[in-house]
């Protein structure tokens, strides 16, 4: 197959690559798209009820990486030798048309002003002596004001369902008190309360807490987007995460975005297309194109083009970064480096509140996105001075469906029968009459936590696997602590017969083998300062000035809020940027 | 074992079928009703468990799911089925895992490193479990008291006891996950006969459309489960 050579490449076809995807062609380019995965669209993964088959989804992984062919290897600290992920449970990463963004739950946030300054805050609010030793921590290099009109543009592709707070300075409505000023409304209104988030907004509210709506991207009415695409009502199903909406309410690239590229002459997309490596020129200044395995022919392809995007998942990206010489490699040993530096990840625990026999909390029935949170312990919006650590984390009721595999792992609790007698009853009394709620909170970035390149272990294409060097420090597990105990006051208010609060422990190492959340982050992030950022402030690589690298890579630490808003708005914010500067004068957008 | 009535035959489904369904008589489908009748006359044949391996999975299985007045037990639900024909897809075939050499062992918490797949794994754990039942106790796994099995089943889980290179409680894990899965996934792949494990817990199946109860706050959802095959319960 001979595929001409465009003006841009665009690697993976998530949610990143499908914005810049779009973008690109409006501005005129003819972009080549290059997915590693298969084709998949709603009409088949999302086929019903082929599609609500919870061992073939969620559990045996149909819509996720396929972990045969390549994964990554973990240790917890430098001085350890790092083994293979090999099975999927920690972090789940896509693979295919959509990418994540097709598996994903639909909790779509903006960032807090302060997230995106979170070093510049806490100094100025407590000093330089006021951060852990070995904390990197960092600003983006872009405030909430910029980033504002490309999170409303993504709200608006995405038919996000929300209530909101404040629009133009104005109090609007009963949104989230913390949450800063908007240009619009959310563009569907809040989706309806299930009855555990209901009780949750009730107990929050006598608790003295300031209870908001999940912002979430599954339609709560018949939706069209900005590209002329239609969303369906969400009917509650609970087959969100791990799933194609087969509704077509949760937003999805497949769902949102593509159908406007498809029919496009500049567009075309190759999937069985993995990527090995950029090609630089001599001089490593700039990129020449890509070179990718067919996987269908199992030759390498080259093709060239004057503008790279990487947007694959935050790891593929750092990984490619790695295997193609773009920008200097993390040297922890030395401190030097940027490639692969500030990896992140977030922290995530669960408490449970059982009910009485008379309440059924009926907790398959849900929507990925949807629930009622508080932000009074996120990010600075409450005095860390007295605490001694940096970061906060919501804490929410996100019933997104439960289904009886996942419940079976939940059993009756912490404590009870895990298998045999007795584990039954726990089980469906738990199922029934329990309400789950979360901390969902920040993961502060670590000298000595960081990706590089596997001295062992390859994958099935002769690759050298990424290496993770990953564990929870105490600020994390002081911050936890502090957060999960500000739910029991809502677990007396909720009425509760009896409850469980889920803490991170000290000392407890990361642990590959269960689930935490796949919002890993860093690793290229983006920033002011060439010596402790990959990227610029626009997401262009230092070094190598036409390639941009779209993700959550480029979040210096782990914020409270689930990544994918930002990652949305930050690939419009790039768009924005290459398409009113960089195309009318390519180079770096910044120059030091 | 549960009690027999509550373990209805394929022979007892299929006559209840084909009394009700006289129809397929007279309209050609004398074969079908045939080949029916006569895969009712047999139990579930396993296609890659050996008959000792089968005794093994059927004790285990329902000593970790056992048939109580909650509802009804791993037998009922047909859960050995479950994993013997899961034996015979990728992911028992180990093809969803990465499998790549060199095996190294490392910190429990760096997940698993063994090179086995799902269905190495029983073969080896089940023939490894069986030895320790009959070097304890003189007698196979499946011929013990179901007092004994449980305290082998806790011994594995503990950690107290290895399986050849096999970590106790590594093989426990798997056949504890894989039970659930047989006694909570659809019925299409085998297990949740009858969906007895969705009856049991309130899980309404496939029905996946609850417009009408998002907001009634308090009552269970009133329906009952349904398959992707249309089964009801």
């Amino acid at each position: 197959m001979s595929i001409k050579n465009p003006d841009a490449i665009v690697v993976g076809a998530g949610w990143a690559g499908a914005i810049l995807a779009k973008e690109l062609t409006e501005a005129g380019l003819s972009v080549v798209m290059l997915e590693r995965g298969p084709e998949r669209t709603t009409a088949v993964e999302g086929a019903y009820p082929d599609s609500v088959d919870e061992l073939r989804g969620a559990v045996r992984h149909r819509l996720f990486q396929n972990m045969a062919k390549t994964t990554v290897t973990v240790r917890n600290t430098p001085d350890q030798t790092a083994l293979p992920y090999r099975q999927l449970a920690a972090f789940l990463p896509g693979e295919g048309v959509g990418g994540a963004g097709l598996h994903w739950s639909g909790v779509h946030f903006r960032a807090a002003a302060e997230d995106l300054t979170l070093r510049s805050t806490v100094v100025e609010r407590y000093g330089e002596k006021f951060i852990p030793e070995g904390m990197n921590l960092q600003d983006y290099g872009v405030t909430y004001d910029e980033l504002e009109p490309f999170y409303d543009k993504a709200e608006k592709v995405f038919g996000t369902a929300g209530t909101a707070y404040k629009v133009n300075g104005q109090v609007v409505g009963d949104g989230n008190v913390f949450a800063p000023s908007r240009s619009d409304d959310f563009p569907l209104p809040a989706l309806k309360d299930v009855y555990s988030a209901h009780l949750f907004r009730g107990a929050a509210k006598e608790a003295g807490y300031h209870p908001y709506s999940l912002p979430a991207a599954n339609a709560s009415a018949q939706y069209t987007n900005p590209y002329g695409v239609q969303m369906g009502p969400c009917n509650f199903c609970g087959f969100c995460s791990g799933y194609d909406c087969y509704m077509y309410s949760k937003a999805s690239p497949n769902v949102n975005i593509l159908p406007a590229l498809r029919g496009n002459p500049n567009f075309s997309m190759l999937t069985g297309a993995y990527v090995l490596r950029v090609n630089l020129d001599d001089d490593k200044k700039r990129a020449t194109g890509v070179t990718y395995l067919d996987l269908a022919t199992n030759k390498e392809v080259t093709l060239n083009a004057d503008l790279v995007i990487l947007s694959a998942f935050q790891f593929h990206n750092v990984h490619l970064m790695l295997l193609s010489g773009i920008g200097q490699p993390y040297d922890y040993a030395k401190n030097e480096g940027v490639v692969g530096r500030n990896f992140v990840y977030q922290t995530i625990t669960t408490s449970r509140a059982w009910l009485s026999e008379k309440q059924f909390t009926n907790q398959f029935i849900g929507t990925g996105g949807g629930g009622v949170a508080i932000d009074d312990f996120n990010c600075m919006n409450f005095d860390h001075g007295p605490l001694g650590f940096v970061g906060g984390s919501p804490i929410w009721v996100n019933q997104a469906g439960v289904k009886p595999i996942a419940a079976s792992g939940t059993g009756g609790g912490h404590g009870a029968p895990r298998w045999g007698e007795g584990y039954k009853k726990g089980l469906v009394n738990t199922y029934k009459h329990a309400v789950a709620i979360d901390a969902h909170g920040s993961n502060m970035a670590y000298h000595d936590i960081f990706l590089d390149l596997d001295p062992t272990w390859k994958n099935a294409y002769g690759v050298p696997l990424l290496r993770m060097t990953f564990t929870w420090k105490d600020n994390d597990v002081r911050m936890n602590r502090y957060v999960v105990g500000k739910i029991e006051p809502i677990m007396k208010a909720l009425g509760a017969e009896k409850y469980e609060l889920g803490m991170k422990k000290y000392g407890d190492p990361f642990d590959t083998r269960f689930y935490q959340t796949t919002h890993l982050g860093g690793g290229a992030v983006m920033g002011t300062d060439p010596k402790t950022s990959a990227l610029n402030r626009y997401l262009q690589s230092w070094d190598v000035s036409n390639v941009f690298v779209i993700g959550s890579n480029a979040f210096p630490q782990g914020m409270g809020y689930n990544p994918t808003g930002t990652v949305a708005a930050l690939a419009y914010w790039t768009a924005h940027h290459i398409r009113t500067t960089y195309l009318k004068n390519p180079g770096p957008l910044v120059q030091l | 074992m549960p009690p027999s009535h509550l373990v209805p035959s394929r022979r007892t489904f299929v006559k209840g079928l084909l009394g009700t369904t006289s129809f397929w008589l007279f309209s050609g489908h004398q074969g079908w009703s045939d080949a029916l009748a006569s895969n009712a006359d047999s139990p579930y044949s396993p296609a890659y468990f050996t008959a000792a391996e089968w005794r093994f999975l059927q004790a285990a299985c329902e000593r970790i799911f056992p048939h109580d007045d909650v509802g009804p037990g791993a037998l009922d639900l047909a859960v050995p089925e479950f994993i013997d024909r899961q034996m015979n897809t990728s992911y028992g075939r180990g093809e969803d895992w990465f499998m790549a050499g060199p095996f190294q062992d490392g910190p429990a918490n760096l997940g698993y490193q063994l090179p086995l797949a799902p269905r190495d794994l029983y073969r080896h754990g089940i023939a490894a479990t069986d030895s320790y039942a009959r070097q304890q106790h003189g007698k196979a796994f499946a011929d013990l008291a179901a007092t004994d099995q449980v305290a082998i089943l806790t011994a594995l889980e503990g950690g107290a006891v290895t399986l050849g290179n096999v970590p106790g409680r590594t093989f426990f894990e798997q056949l504890r996950t894989n039970t659930m899965e047989g006694a909570f996934s659809d019925p299409i792949h085998g297990g949740n006969r009858h969906l007895g494990g969705w009856v049991m817990l309130g899980f309404p199946g496939a029905r996946a459309d609850f417009m009408d109860w998002v907001d009634q706050y308090g009552p269970a959802y009133p329906f009952g489960p349904v398959s992707i095959s249309g089964e009801t319960a």
